[in-house]
């Protein structure tokens, strides 16, 4: 295996994917412009409805980032089903502002020959896909959530010039996409009439097998896990890898006490096993590493390492 | 309109050509296609029986590859795209990026068509794989409504095939990675959801559960029948409620909205059901000839034969059927 030099990671905040009202939206960024987060992704990936700030207003937030020294990134929707998405999407790709996060071909076609950024739901699987996208200006991919510890070795150690590499380290892993709004279907409500219920569910809305244990989170048309996935006790592997950018993805709640945690673990100001004792008080519902062994991404293989700083 | 129909082994493939499909569909007997199940797909000799038999009898074959390898599968993948091309088939069906560019490098002048995984849903999304590898035709995921599918006919560079009959997948197709959260397995990797390997029946004193894995995906009363357990089609709880949250057991017919697909410009129809038996495909196969055939001839004054969807009911999943995402209430 050749030998990387190993770098900081930067610390990056990926995009919101619940619905906030405006307020709750602009207090939060806000916070999160005097984090030491270093990348901020902004734009609405999941439902076109949600419209609590149009794009002028997302633009001007990205400034306002911007001058307080974070790189912005625009994310795109993930699911484009109407023309009017569509439409929207054309004026997103046609700015040259910001970086893009192309989250669907869509996307990558209306970005060739700029520079983006391939979002977690492009399926990125080999080294061949990775060429390829890179040839056309990808300068930043986020890996399937599903792939593991074992292929990314693989894919870091063969990736092209000039292409960096962002993990999902902390946050519920997103699953699915549909046509279906289950947030409306939850609420007996058909799709087209949801009355924006997503806002009443700043975390989105448990679903729990009949057993009452915690297995999803319905997030309009997304279907997240409950679970939240912690990659932190692998910071030393994610270094050695290569990985330049650690994600976190937003909830309404714990967010900035992660950013500083994954902070103060890359500045080492504390150890993996300080980190792993915040964890259950950050993800109440619990949290899980499979994917990253190669395994059900629900498995969690922390015990150990939590068991010891209890 | 051309009839694509499902063939997970010979027997099924000779029903279907039988039966008066245009072309068959089948895979290799490995994690490169998304039916990867047990006892099912071809072989390399089977193949090249079931490819003369579709040939001799005037029907296309496509094989599908329609999975996304990892680095250390590639070279699996790789093979699977030469020994397709080696056996003179019609069309690849391929839904990942490096496969497609493989393909196009390799075997310039081998068909492709984009798979259903590769999430297409817009134009622009199929003018990107149309002008990158020069794909002549996209599936499209069952998640657009008839007037989104109508648009994207109006705009895209290449043919436009749709779902018309089967087992109905909710979410975006490429896109689902429920089945490897709970198990590992998943469609884009290997190939299968929910798979076999890990569902467990297990009998209580009041019921029937199914598990994946060990969640609790269904609990079935003594008289309720019992569904297989993919995993978006059990019952769970949100808000307090036990219902289907995602999806119930149902099945895609869209035989009454056969002459509007037409009059759309939708150049082919697919049959889901490659894991089905051969009675099923020769009768699904039958029915949906029969029905396009009688739409062609006169689309106008075409309703659906109270026969053929009596016949297609017994055959569903869950015993009922939906149009799905392209009768818009249902989304």
């Amino acid at each position: 295996m050749a030998i990387m030099p190993i770098k900081r990671p930067r610390l990056a905040l990926g995009p919101l994917s619940y619905f906030w009202t405006e307020e709750q939206l602009l207090e939060f960024y806000q916070q999160i412009a005097g984090s030491p987060v270093d990348i901020v992704y902004l734009g609405e990936t999941i439902c076109s409805k949600r419209r609590s700030l149009d794009s002028d207003q997302w633009l001007t937030l990205g400034r306002t980032l911007q001058e307080a020294g974070k790189e912005v990134v625009l994310s795109t929707l993930t699911l484009i089903e109407a023309g009017s998405e569509l439409g929207a999407l054309h004026r997103l790709c046609q700015s040259d502002e910001f970086l893009i996060e192309a989250n669907d071909l869509a996307a990558v076609q209306l970005l060739k020959g700029k520079s983006f950024v391939a979002g977690p739901a492009t399926n990125i699987y080999n080294q061949r896909t990775l060429s390829f996208l890179t040839k056309m200006g990808m300068r930043r991919w986020v890996p399937s959530v599903e792939l593991g510890h074992e292929p990314l070795v693989d894919l870091q150690e063969n990736r092209p010039e000039g292409v960096e590499t962002e993990l999902l380290v902390w946050g519920r892993l997103p699953l699915a996409y549909s046509a279906r709004c289950y947030t409306a279907r939850a609420h007996n409500l058909p799709k087209d009439d949801c009355q924006l219920r997503c806002l009443d569910y700043p975390d989105g809305m448990l679903l729990s097998t009949r057993e009452e244990k915690p297995f999803l989170t319905i997030n309009g048309i997304q279907t997240q896990s409950a679970l939240t996935q912690n990659l932190s006790h692998q910071f030393d592997n994610l270094c050695q890898l290569g990985v330049d950018v650690l994600r976190i993805s937003p909830q309404s709640r714990g967010t900035l006490k992660v950013i500083d945690l994954f902070d103060d673990l890359r500045n080492q100001r504390i150890t993996v096993e300080e980190v792993a004792a915040w964890v259950a008080k950050l993800a109440p519902l619990g949290s899980c590493d499979g994917y990253w062994h190669g395994e059900a991404g629900m498995e969690k293989h922390l015990e150990q390492i939590e068991g010891a700083s209890s | 309109m051309e009839l694509v129909c499902p063939a997970g082994n010979l027997p099924a493939l000779k029903a279907a050509v039988d039966n008066g499909a245009d072309a068959v569909y089948m895979g290799f007997r490995d994690d490169t296609n998304a039916r990867h199940f047990a006892g099912l797909n071809f072989n390399h000799n089977k193949a090249e029986l079931g490819i003369d038999y579709a040939h001799d009898r005037g029907a296309r074959v496509f094989v599908a590859i329609n999975t996304f390898p990892q680095p250390s599968g590639w070279k699996r993948w790789q093979a699977a795209v030469d020994s397709a091309a080696d056996l003179g088939v019609d069309v690849l069906i391929v839904a990942d990026i490096g496969v497609m560019d493989y393909a196009r490098e390799r075997w310039p002048d081998l068909t492709l068509h984009l798979s259903v995984q590769g999430s297409a849903t817009t134009h622009e999304a199929i003018r990107f794989y149309s002008e990158a590898f020069g794909i002549r035709r996209a599936v499209l995921p069952r998640v657009l409504s008839m007037k989104q599918v109508e648009q994207v006919i109006n705009e895209s560079p290449v043919e436009i095939e749709v779902f018309g009959f089967g087992s109905l997948c909710v979410m975006v197709e490429g896109r689902c990675l429920l089945s490897s959260y709970v198990t590992g397995r998943s469609p884009n990797t290997f190939g299968a959801c929910s798979p076999g390997s890990h569902v467990r029946w297990e009998e209580t004193p009041t019921a029937l559960e199914s598990r994946l894995n060990g969640v609790l995906i269904d609990r079935y009363e003594r008289d309720e029948p019992a569904g297989y357990p993919t995993l978006c089609k059990g019952r769970f709880q949100v808000g307090g409620h036990t219902f289907y949250a995602l999806e119930e057991p149902t099945s895609l017919n869209t035989l009454p909205i056969l002459p509007e697909l037409k009059r759309m410009g939708v150049a082919a129809i697919k049959v889901e059901g490659r894991q089905r038996s051969p009675a099923y495909v020769a009768k699904v196969t039958r029915v949906l000839r029969a029905a396009i055939d009688a739409c062609n001839l006169d689309p106008d004054g075409f309703t659906p034969d109270a026969a053929w969807l009596k016949e297609l009911e017994t055959v569903s999943e869950g015993v009922q059927t939906t149009l799905g995402a392209l009768h818009r209430p249902w989304q």
